[in-house]
């Protein structure tokens, strides 16, 4: 099993404001992370330090290691391209391209360079039946991507990563803007994506970390308190701090 | 109380006003124009559109040269300048650090305020000689061009390809700012969206910028086409000004603007009504392009979620 992403005493700032402190953690393969903390306190940065989108954020530096399958992701040999193509993301507010429904999903196979009319079908199907949303398109895919609505976008945006066949999928609070409904399939999908690849979620809903992960990694203020399995972390927190924040204490 | 609603009555008097007198004044203009020309209108009827004669000596008047001119030059700035703005304007939006995008910026913008008069001396005492020395040489000789109708014959230095590069340095402003400021406003998740899924730098322009761009990006290209149809002083001082329709892009002509301006000064009689004739069509030119570009713009616009 690939996919295993592990952060060493990583640090990030922006401009002269250090948004992450010695973060070091190890994100097993093939099970589902959740990150957890107030906002603002670098959930998102660390997240997008995993595909090294915080590369086009100007005036941005980190130290420290970022690890996927023991290989450094910033080492110079690292090509970034390939990188984001290993490691997929999905977005807070669903981002799909103002193009079709086969257009958006075969996008990323074709960046990469797989051209093949029938490969593009395949790929296209098995994607959105992964994302729980072949049964829902499977008759529009010539339409527009924007005429789906909110719920059906962001399983269509989780489609999009799947195409690449990615090992690791980040995903940045993605069903904070969705009904329960579309977040219940949301979680389902993910559920059902466990053991294929690497999950990693940012989620402000601490009921969808107790559902939907194995393990739970607490942010403070720019530090990682404490990672454990999610019904450890939840039922007994080892820092005070988590607790007060699982408790509502704070946040 | 009263007093409140009392100056807003004024104040929506005073702007509908305001708003009815632009309409009334283009209105008035276009009547003016239009029974100006009506005399060469009734006279040569829907000839004197179609017509290439042009001869104030004998009273026959024919327009096309001019609109022929008009559009020909208007197309061949186009071509030049949209893709040195397009390009330009996604230079500066996405791909130059702020210490150098900035000055060049401003320096493209610096292109706008620049007098047409000083284009047009631009255009006789430097583009001429150029055109004369080395573009028509370039493309007839070294590009083995001088087959093609468009590039045939002698080229003197004035001409049409002369006027079609200085309206096409005078467009570039408008198209590269409109098209800059399209760029910027495309959201940042669309550029994400596409990075996040391993596109290199210029395939996210390619892909999520540019064609969210795009609608604006023909709206700068019409507005410079706007621009380009009007354009008077630098175009009569190098188009050559001679009233004949020739395939090849060396040869003088002379455009819809250009003609009224060249010769309205010694006009009399039936001339002046000529002059007025193709300023009538000079505004239905202009408003059938604005109107299609409006539709255009309508129709390529894209909308995210
Ligand atoms: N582009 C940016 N420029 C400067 N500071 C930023 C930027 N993005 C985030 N930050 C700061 O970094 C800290 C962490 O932000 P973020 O990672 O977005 O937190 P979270 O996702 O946990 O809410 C915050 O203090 C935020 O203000
Ligand atoms: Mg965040």
């Amino acid at each position: 099993m690939s996919g295993e992403i592990q952060a060493e005493d990583f640090s990030f700032w922006y401009g002269e404001t250090q948004a992450l402190k010695n973060i070091s953690v190890t994100l097993p393969a093939g099970q589902i992370t959740a990150l957890i903390g107030p906002s603002g306190c670098g959930k998102s940065t660390f997240l997008r330090s995993i595909n090294r989108l915080q590369d086009v954020v100007p005036r941005t530096r980190h130290e420290g290691a970022i690890r996927l399958d023991g290989a450094d992701i910033h080492a110079p040999g690292m090509d970034v391209v390939s990188l984001r193509r290993r490691v997929g993301m999905v977005f807070q507010r669903w981002n799909p391209f103002p193009k079709s429904v086969y257009a958006n999903v075969a996008y990323g196979p074709r960046v990469n360079g797989i051209r093949n009319a029938a490969r593009l079908d395949e790929i296209v199907e098995t994607s959105l039946k992964r994302a729980a949303l072949w049964d829902e398109v499977k008759d529009r895919l010539r339409e527009s991507a924007t005429g789906l609505s909110g719920g059906q976008q962001q399983r269509l945006c989780i489609a999009r990563a799947l195409a690449n066949d990615p090992e690791v999928l980040l995903l940045d609070e993605p069903a904070s803007a969705l009904d329960p409904l579309s977040t219940q399939k949301i979680e389902e999908l993910l559920f059902e994506l466990r053991g294929s690849l690497t999950v990693v979620i940012v989620t402000h809903n601490l009921q969808q970390a107790a559902r939907a992960s194995d393990h739970t990694a607490f942010f403070f203020l720019g530090e990682l308190i404490e990672t454990a399995p999610t019904q450890t972390l939840f039922t007994a927190p080892s820092d005070d701090r988590t607790e007060a924040y699982i408790t509502g204490r704070f946040g | 109380m009263g007093g409140v609603a009392v100056g807003d009555r004024i104040y929506r008097g005073v702007t509908t006003l305001a708003g009815l007198a632009i309409v009334a004044l283009l209105l008035y203009i276009a009547v003016e124009v239009f029974t100006g020309g009506w005399p060469v209108f009734r006279k040569f009827g829907l000839g004197f559109l179609t017509s290439s004669a042009w001869d104030p000596v004998h009273d026959v008047y024919g327009a096309a040269p001019a609109i022929f001119g008009t559009l020909v030059s208007s197309a061949i700035a186009l071509v030049i300048a949209t893709p040195l703005a397009v390009g330009t304007a996604v230079f500066l939006s996405e791909l130059a650090p702020r210490w150098l995008g900035q000055p060049i910026a401003f320096l493209v913008d610096l292109l706008a305020a620049i007098p047409s008069v000083v284009y047009g001396l631009w255009g006789i005492f430097v583009l001429e000689p150029m055109m004369r020395d080395s573009i028509a040489p370039f493309l007839q000789n070294t590009l083995h061009l001088g087959g093609l109708p468009i590039f045939d014959g002698v080229s003197y230095g004035p001409g049409m390809l002369a006027a079609g590069i200085i309206l096409a340095i005078m467009i570039l402003p408008y198209i590269s700012a409109v098209t800059r400021e399209v760029l910027m406003a495309v959201p940042r998740s669309q550029r994400e969206a596409a990075f996040a899924l391993g596109a290199t730098r210029w395939e996210m322009i390619r892909d999520a910028v540019i064609p969210g761009a795009k609608s604006g990006i023909v709206g700068g290209i019409v507005l410079g086409l706007g621009r380009a149809l009007g354009e008077t002083m630098a175009v009569t001082m190098v188009i050559g000004n001679a009233p004949t329709i020739s395939a090849s892009l060396f040869a003088s002509g002379y455009t819809m603007a250009s003609i009224i301006a060249n010769e309205f000064a010694e006009a009399a009689g039936l001339h002046i009504s000529a002059l007025l004739a193709i300023g009538a069509t000079l505004l239905a030119v202009t408003l059938v392009v604005n109107v299609l570009a409006r539709w255009l713009v309508a129709r390529v616009g894209v909308r995210y979620t």
